[in-house]
């Protein structure tokens, strides 16, 4: 049974990590509301960016001189892995959970025979795969000092990433991150960048079909174009990290400070009972001390 | 007014413009091209310059580079770099200037990059004015 002093020394350090974890909610949940909005601003460039990007992939008669951006290197050898995670730690699942996914899909390429490569952004991320993958690290970005992440770090990443698809030392790229769908729900992803994944429906394609007028040819468009959507699809999914990394967190320290509520509650309830028991205890020795004088 | 279109300038963190206009000046890569309404569906690209944007009163964007879409009556740019003139001061373009012109005497500098820088300097020098 631990002693008064105990218990109450107990219950201040509870209520002052409560009273921690309840300000990085706050900060969370305010910084969440802007992470959000910028999520949601960054979404329809990269829609359009895609959808520009289909028209022109429609439109090409000649896939074989279609750039190898787009179709790929033909080969399916070497994975590069870009895992994107946060720099900060005590945000519930987010980083682990982005990790546990690529973990998975590194299993099962190293399992094919495939060769691996990996790229992570963020500390968290590379902590973590450090132990188990570090070999097959080949680079590693933190923008640990930078408060709001623009298009610029992302183009610093996408221009690695085309370096080396230019020297030919990959033939499929691959991007982890977490896709915010609400604030309690984030969706690790593993999304395929190079060569550029067309998901759409036959019919949709169909419909499309309206004789676009390209000026200049439409190579030298994709050209130019490929490069940037490698670009914008980085950054949105940095936007869709940021804003899951906040609301992750503002989860994981709402339930801290509830836990940290109910634990203070146990304790004061030990507490109370332990002082009261000491009373009880003092007041019979004083009585029966009376009573046999 | 029948004659108007939609216009979006779009960059990768938010929706600089959306608009009416009955007349849009791009900088396409091959030379200016005016777009009006039910223009042919078009895709090209940009290299710097100035769009203009003509409604009820002009509005003027510098670019760097950009993607444009048109069709079924909306004029879509995509661009990282979009400014309007008012965000531009001196010093800024001086600067720019200043590097663009580094860039042009650095031999490893391609063709296509040249033309483009050229065409940054004369944009650039023809706002500073």
């Amino acid at each position: 049974m631990p002693s008064l002093d105990d218990l109450k020394k107990r219950i201040k350090s509870v209520k002052s990590t409560q009273k921690i974890t309840k300000a990085m909610k706050m900060v969370a949940a305010a910084k969440l509301r802007k992470a959000q909005e910028n999520a949601e601003r960054g979404r329809p460039y990269s829609q359009k960016m895609q959808n520009i990007i289909l028209n022109l992939t429609k439109s090409i008669n000649d896939p074989e001189n279609a750039p190898k951006l787009l179709t790929g290197t033909g080969k399916d050898k070497v994975y590069l892995c870009v895992v994107l995670t946060a720099d900060r730690g005590l945000c519930g699942g987010f980083n682990s959970n982005i990790c546990k996914l690529a973990k998975v899909n590194f299993k099962k390429y190293l399992s094919t025979g495939k060769e691996l490569k990996i790229i992570t952004v963020g500390s968290k991320g590379l902590d973590q795969l450090k132990r188990e993958y570090g070999k097959y690290i080949i680079n590693k970005f933190s923008f640990k000092d930078i408060k709001q992440i623009s298009f610029k770090e992302a183009e610093k990443i996408g221009n690695e990433i085309i370096k080396l698809f230019k020297e030919n030392k990959f033939d499929k790229c691959i991007l982890f991150y977490n896709n915010f769908k609400n604030v309690i729900t984030q969706i690790p992803q593993a999304q395929q960048i190079i060569p550029a994944e067309n998901n759409l429906t036959d019919e949709k394609k169909e419909e499309n079909i309206s004789s676009y007028e390209f000026e200049p040819e439409e190579d030298e468009i994709l050209e130019d174009l490929l490069p940037k959507n490698i670009t914008t699809q980085i950054f949105k999914a940095f936007l869709e990290n940021a804003a899951s990394e906040q609301g992750s967190r503002m989860t994981a320290m709402d339930n801290a400070t509830r836990n940290a509520g109910d634990l203070v509650d146990k304790l004061t309830i030990n507490y109370n009972r332990s002082r009261q028991a000491s009373i009880t205890k003092e007041l019979i020795e004083i009585i029966s001390g009376a009573e046999s004088l | 007014m029948s004659e108007k279109f939609t216009v979006e300038i779009i960059s990768p963190s938010r929706l600089i413009l959306k608009a009416d206009s009955s007349e849009v000046t791009i900088p396409a890569y091959e030379g200016q091209m005016g777009i009006l309404k039910d223009h042919v569906p078009l895709i090209t690209f940009l290299r710097p310059g100035l769009i203009l944007i003509k409604s009820e009163d002009e509005k003027i964007f510098f670019v760097e580079d950009g993607t444009v879409e048109f069709n079924n009556n909306v004029l879509l740019i995509l661009t990282s770099t979009a400014k309007t003139l008012n965000e531009l001061n001196k010093v800024e373009i001086d600067e720019m200037i200043r590097r663009s012109n580094e860039l042009l005497e650095n031999d490893k500098v391609t063709d296509k990059e040249k033309y483009l820088l050229h065409y940054k300097i004369r944009t650039l020098q023809e706002i500073n004015i």
